[in-house]
């Protein structure tokens, strides 16, 4: 059947083609729809993992047992994973495994731009690179036939223009597995030093077959244009080159992307005047290029930083200037992502800001955008998991300064079962004065609402327990009375609850217990709940400005409410020093 | 573009619907014979953020993005986008604005002003510009969240594909309660293209 897929959902379909059994991930832009297309595919055991490190083992221990499997991340979520990642290399497979990487050249949702094609490169493992979404679907039920004829974990790495881009797709059928049988076997899933030595051996002969299998593999392409110009490319780099260049160039398309096929390289090398190397980000194929003693271009002329597009890689090559569009002199405002109406983070960070004296150690999640005006709550990012361990250090180095102020951490529910439980067993063992504050919206928001071990349901839609992180953070090694539960849409309780934490020589904790306002329950419940401005006792102070509601606005001289956006939190209602905002509407159960 | 085809760029304000529209553009081109891509930007930007979409067709599409100056058509679902992505349309491409404004947070801040008279110094720029009142028509019809579809008939007109079969495209892709209301917004949006 022909489809329009984007990258996300052929990844999906190729993996149940292929007759994959299990797959895990934990949710990460851009990689995210792929398991939630992956759960649509009721032969696939699918689940949401505590983190990425998790849903690889989970993985790896299914490919042992002789299924099919597939996990998915984003590029930093590999870094998580990097520990199993190494050593499944060397381990390799009983049922095909493939763990899928989605990188974001561009950072459009992302805390770096770290190349990861560097990890096939160092994890010595094959790498497959789609250039389109039915690349994506072919690629990946190639990968697990690579994956059991090689017996080795095969990457396919992805990134955002692949995985948000549409396009034509032709389907097929799932041919069905069985899974493979499982024999006891410690020489090759367990890695003692004995055995992991003996792997070594192993995996280096195993790069050079796959080195041989590439040169020859249906995955190189070449198209002849003119001699001049000769453009290596893989992935989205690819149809850009392809794109701007047209039959002003000759390509060879490269789809497995390590190793590299050196002498299909050097043959195309030989028959072109100039050799280019489009590749997004780093030098990965231009530096093997160059290491081969082939002289070549490519980032003297092209961008490290960003992604690539057809207008700069006509200018870098060809001298074309880009087309310039229509022009009115006038630069816009910008347009900062914000926090939603009715968010239930504003609350808290909120009675945060008030408090001046306060550090904010911030972490992965809607709440970063509360280190933005006008909250400007949380002065560092780094991680997922950081937002705690950063506190116990800043916390220390504070005390070592002579300075006072005390250090809080904010992080997520779905960040605190991710890495910020081991953060605050650490930060109560080694007597942390620092303040753990967790803005539980009972989901896994910023990447669209997905299920976390908090919300009592399986990324399969079945029932399930539901962590209590008030309960964990006792279990953690919190006292009691340093567990403050609170309701962030009562700005008093959340400024008691600062107050309290902040003055407490022991480790403290906060958690918020509002969900998320783009929930559709909570959404539906509180549909017509809204809040209004009395003009005749407003004094356009701007109070309820300062919240940094986009419902809330100054228009002609009056404050106005969007009564579609607002959900009635009724923030603005508490800090209206006149009492000119009330409430309307109701509830519905 | 060397084939028959055309660059659509789609750009608004996180939570518009500009995805739903780029997908139901794409699916009718589909549906259509061509050859299309469409790019979308997910995640952060979505929080209300100034989003963009790009829709490729032709007889063979290689990248799925296109550049500055490259734009047949721009249509923008909030007013002060069209100001920031008007670089990408062609000197003689079509600018639909929709007549709708969405204050950033500098301007409800104070601390920037939203650009005034602004249809005035759009079409002085992109002399095919059409002012389009989408979200008084999704309020006339009852509701405002299908400015996104009459802003997509807006666009299937000045597409000339009007006479093309978008009933079938709207079942496949609109839920079965949403669908009588949403095939009045995409009539709505052709008679304003």
């Amino acid at each position: 059947m022909r489809e329009l897929l984007t990258g996300n959902e052929a990844i999906a379909r190729g993996a149940w083609e292929a007759g994959c059994h299990v797959a895990a991930a934990y949710p990460g832009t851009p990689s995210t729809e792929i398991l939630e297309n992956v759960s649509r595919y009721k032969e696939i055991y699918s689940e949401w993992s505590t983190n990425e490190k998790v849903s690889l083992e989970v993985v790896s221990g299914a490919s042992m047992a002789g299924a099919r499997a597939m996990c998915a991340m984003k590029h930093v979520g590999l870094n998580v994973a990097a520990d199993p990642f190494f050593t499944m290399s060397y381990i390799g497979v009983n049922g095909g495994l493939v763990i899928v990487d989605a990188d974001d050249p561009g950072l459009f949702s992302s805390q770096n731009e770290q190349d990861n094609r560097w990890y096939a490169l160092h994890a010595k493992l094959p790498m497959l690179e789609p250039s389109d979404s039915q690349e994506c679907l072919d690629f990946m039920k190639a990968a697990f036939d690579i994956s059991e004829r090689f017996d080795t974990p095969v990457l396919l790495r992805v990134t955002t223009r692949i995985c948000h881009s549409k396009s034509v797709v032709e389907t097929g059928e799932r041919v069905e597995r069985p899974v493979r049988e499982y024999t006891r076997n410690p020489a090759k899933n367990a890695m003692l030093p004995v055995f992991a030595k003996a792997k070594h051996y192993i995996v280096e002969k195993r790069l050079l077959e796959l080195r041989e299998f590439n040169e020859t593999s249906p995955f190189i392409s070449t198209e002849e244009g003119s001699g001049e110009i000769g453009v290596i490319a893989s992935g989205i780099g690819w149809q850009h080159a392809r794109e701007a260049l047209g039959d002003r160039a000759s390509f060879l398309k490269l789809g497995m992307t390590w190793p590299l096929p050196e002498k299909a390289i050097r043959d195309f090398a030989s028959k072109v005047e100039n050799l280019w190397i489009v590749e997004e980000n780093d030098t990965f194929i231009e530096g093997a290029v160059r290491g081969m003693g082939i002289a070549c271009s490519g980032k003297d002329a092209l961008p490290l930083v960003d992604e690539l597009s057809p207008a700069l890689i006509a200018k870098a090559i060809l001298g074309t200037k880009p087309a310039s569009g229509p022009d009115t002199g006038i630069t816009p405002p910008n347009r900062p992502p914000l926090l939603c109406a009715g968010c239930p983070h504003r609350g808290l960070l909120f009675a945060m800001s008030k408090k001046k004296e306060l550090v904010v150690m911030g972490d992965i999640g809607c709440y970063g955008l509360g280190s933005m005006p006008p909250l400007n709550v949380g002065e560092s990012t780094v991680c997922m998991g950081a937002g705690f361990s950063a506190v116990i250090g800043f916390q220390k180095a504070q005390e070592k300064a002579g300075r006072s102020q005390k250090v809080f951490g904010i992080l997520g529910d779905s960040t605190f079962f991710h890495s910020g439980i081991t953060g605050l067993v650490d930060a109560v063992v080694n007597k942390s004065r620092g303040v753990f504050v967790i803005l539980d919206n009972r989901i896994t928001a910023m990447t669209g609402q997905q299920e976390n071990p908090g919300t009592g349901r399986t990324l399969m839609g079945e029932e399930t327990a539901a962590l209590d992180i008030p309960r964990l953070c006792a279990a953690c090694g919190v006292k009691e009375n340093h567990i403050h539960v609170v309701d962030p849409y009562d700005l008093k309780a959340s400024r008691e609850a600062v107050d309290a934490a902040y003055a407490a020589e022991e480790t403290s904790v906060i958690v918020t217990t509002r969900p998320c306002a783009l929930i559709k329950e909570i959404q539906k419940a509180r549909d017509s709940l809204h809040c209004v401005v009395d003009a005749e006792k407003c004094v356009l102070c701007s109070s309820c400005l300062k919240l940094g509601c986009p419902a809330i606005t100054k228009q002609e001289g009056r404050i106005l409410i969007d009564s579609v956006a607002c959900n009635g939190c009724t923030l603005c209602v508490q800090v209206c020093p006149k009492q000119a905002i009330s409430r309307e509407g109701a509830l519905h159960e | 573009m060397n084939n028959n085809g055309k660059n659509v760029l789609l750009v608004g304000v996180g939570g518009q619907g500009t995805i739903l529209a780029s997908k139901l553009l794409s699916e009718g081109l589909l549906a259509l014979g061509y050859d299309v891509k469409m790019s979308e930007i997910h995640g952060m930007a979505q929080r209300g953020g100034s989003v963009s979409t790009h829709v490729r067709y032709g007889a063979k599409v290689y990248s799925p993005v296109m550049g500055t100056g490259e734009a047949d058509v721009l249509v923008a679902f909030e007013k002060m986008e069209a100001l920031r992505w008007l670089s990408y349309l062609s000197s003689d491409g079509v600018l639909i604005v929709n007549n709708h404004e969405i204050y950033p947070m500098p301007v409800i801040l104070g601390q920037a002003v939203y650009p005034q008279v602004l249809e005035k110094k759009l079409a002085e720029a992109a002399p095919r510009m059409l002012l389009v009142e989408a979200a008084k028509a999704a309020a006339e019809l009852g509701n405002p969240k299908v400015m996104n579809v009459v802003l997509l008939g807006a666009v299937v007109k000045s597409l000339g594909l009007a006479d093309a079969e978008w009933s079938t495209t709207l079942r496949a892709c609109v839920p079965p309660h949403a669908l009588e209301i949403n095939e009045r917004a995409f009539r709505k949006g052709l008679n304003l293209g």
